[in-house]
């Protein structure tokens, strides 16, 4: 990933006021017209084949997620136990694509994954408020990676987006970036529900590819509005014109309330109506969520078997 | 059902819909089918559901059998009891809806709602006597206290009769309700107003959401996806008494997960349901499981003395 500002945008990040102008100048979002279109891309009718396709590229693309305070040791090896093989009695069911936790998590995350095809991806930079000085949150980051992070789901600061203090979010982020040494991608979440209007999510999306976010991601999963589909959409159209822009691809991940299949079909719909084929992959495009993986089992279960499923077939996290 | 009422008002014609984890739905599907009178009139249009309601109703039941089968016995009973005086108040609707879907006479139709009330008061006295008939400390050979205690089995699909509209649908209800199992109940498929109407009574009856689901349609349709669902413990066949073949597909799909089975009448039941008869407790013990303990008496015997 390249994280240098690409060259159809240089120095729109060189000052605070070039940065505000630029973001400023984006076009403004039409709320309605968003949401009509994230709901008519809802109704798609997903069956058989294709549904079996979408369910096995949705497992794939799941960051399995624990990020509670009463996380174990425990609970992570058990988490990563069913990352490697979410359904045992099937083993042609897909990996998924991480394991999302804690810094303190990820070694023991790592050690359980072994050298499987899992990533451990660890939230960092004082998740989830992001209320932290710079140098706790870029020791926070250190300590992720060197603990063997492959991905770091960091939170910009809302304080200062909110405040109007875009380079200082620009900068920050650069920090953290500098931080993701080696192979390490980053994901820069924005907390869509705290940031008030669809504009401001439409700003931070280009503020933190213009800072280099190899993710962009919507929420952290703990306030009350989370990933929607219009929120998602916003950012998957915001990936699709940067790309046409500067030629940088950027993933897109949407955490946070998506539990059911049908859900998760809705967001791949958006996905290759929006930013394209290119996306349907686990590089490109992730979902942020933990109790979304037994539903996709349990109807993983009902495509191959003709029956309904119940919970008592799939492991209780 | 008159179009209008002779002054030269029309009358409100009303929408019967699904009853699925406390909530009023349409079917999934969209789809309904004409009610018809015992005389081949037409009643009214109830929700046809499909598979993905069944799915629903279960997953609701699923959802409230924690807390219904957590629920003291006693406190389940009060409840049972409050079905049954929100009936009686709504007696004149069930009254005349009966005697539509059967075809009865008004006398008869009242009877058959009284019925009905004084069978749902009938099992709120059970819900917490059935454990000492069908429970009990065992004696053992060992310094051992030995207790069995009935425990319910689930989530319970119930294909209600399809001739007894009212008093047949209580009748194999209440029994599974009131041990503790949640149900998901397919509505007779030809008289399935009065269990639709039953469903706005148990709303406004302290039952929690998602214990009692109803959904009306065709009966072989919505039971094959229920009786070969992961997720349901029991199914009572009573409502496929009248199609052998059906019955034993149901039976044979519910095998695959161990299912407890209730079959219909003149298939392992009794010759035919009276549902005027003194029930007994052959519905309430069909879905219940005995759990058994074994607990240290304290009394360690002779060498234990020391202690």
């Amino acid at each position: 990933m390249s994280t240098s500002t690409p060259s159809p945008l240089a120095g729109v990040a060189s000052s605070d006021s070039t940065l505000r102008r630029f973001l400023h100048g984006l076009p403004g979002v039409d709320p309605v017209g968003l949401e009509a279109r994230a709901a008519a891309l809802g109704t798609r009718s997903i069956k058989t084949t294709a549904k079996a396709h979408a369910i096995d590229l949705a497992i794939s693309m799941i960051d399995l997620t624990t990020l509670e305070g009463a996380d174990t040791p425990g609970k992570v090896r058990s988490l990563a136990a069913k990352a490697l093989r979410p359904d045992p009695s099937d083993r042609s069911a897909p990996m998924t694509a991480a394991v999302c936790v804690y810094p303190d998590m990820a070694a023991t995350a790592r050690a359980a994954l072994g050298d499987a095809d899992v990533k451990v991806a660890s939230v960092a930079t004082a998740f989830p408020a992001g209320r932290a000085a710079l140098d706790v949150k870029l020791a926070d980051v250190r300590s992720a990676v060197a603990a063997g992070a492959d991905e770091i789901d960091m939170v910009i600061d809302r304080g200062a987006f909110l405040a109007g203090h875009y380079l200082d979010v620009y900068e920050e982020i650069r920090a953290v970036r500098a931080e993701c040494t080696g192979h390490v991608r980053l994901k820069v979440i924005f907390e869509t529900g705290e940031l008030s209007t669809y504009d401001n999510i439409r700003r931070a999306s280009w503020l933190g590819m213009l800072a280099g976010a190899d993710f962009i991601k919507t929420s952290t999963g703990k306030v009350g509005t989370n990933a929607t589909p219009a929120n998602t959409l916003l950012m998957l159209e915001a990936v699709r014109d940067f790309r046409a822009q500067t030629g940088t691809q950027v993933g897109v991940k949407p955490a946070g309330g998506i539990r059911t299949t049908k859900d998760a079909v809705k967001y791949l719909v958006l996905v290759n109506e929006t930013a394209g084929p290119d996306w349907l992959t686990s590089h490109w495009f992730r979902f942020g969520a933990s109790s979304l993986l037994n539903d996709l089992l349990m109807q993983r279960q009902k495509l191959r078997t003709g029956r309904y499923s119940g919970p008592d077939y799939v492991t209780v996290d | 059902m008159s179009d209008s009422d002779g002054k030269g008002r029309l009358t409100v014609l009303k929408t019967y819909k699904l009853y699925v984890g406390g909530k009023f739905p349409r079917s999934e599907s969209g789809r309904v089918y004409e009610v018809t009178d015992a005389k081949s009139r037409w009643l009214a249009n109830a929700p046809r559901s499909s598979r993905k309601d069944a799915r629903d109703a279960v997953v609701a039941a699923r959802k409230a059998f924690g807390g219904w089968s957590g629920a003291t016995a006693y406190n389940r009973g009060q409840v049972l009891y409050r079905i049954a005086e929100m009936l009686e108040g709504r007696a004149d609707q069930f009254v005349r809806e009966v005697a539509d879907a059967e075809g009865l006479s008004r006398a008869k139709a009242a009877a058959v709602v009284e019925a009905s009330i004084d069978r749902l008061v009938w099992y709120a006295g059970w819900t917490d006597k059935i454990a000492q008939v069908v429970g009990g400390a065992n004696p053992v050979a060992g310094p051992y206290f030995n207790l069995s205690s009935p425990e319910p089995t689930g989530v319970v699909a119930v294909l209600a009769p399809q001739q007894s509209s009212l008093l047949g649908l209580v009748s194999v209800v209440a029994p599974v309700v009131a041990t503790g199992n949640t149900a998901v109940v397919v509505a007779s498929e030809t008289r399935p107003l009065p269990a639709l109407s039953l469903s706005e009574v148990l709303a406004t009856s302290d039952v929690p959401g998602g214990v009692v689901n109803v959904l009306s349609g065709r009966t072989a349709e919505i039971a094959a996806p229920l009786a070969a669902h992961q997720d349901v413990n029991g199914i009572d066949l009573t409502g496929a008494g009248g199609d052998a073949a059906l019955a034993k597909d149901l039976e044979v799909a519910a095998a695959d997960n161990l299912k407890r089975v209730l079959r219909p009448s003149g298939q392992g039941g009794p010759a035919a349901d009276d549902w005027t008869q003194d029930p007994g407790t052959r519905r309430m013990t069909a879905f219940l499981e005995t759990k058994t303990v074994w607990h240290p008496t304290g009394a360690l015997g002779v060498s234990g003395g020391s202690y």
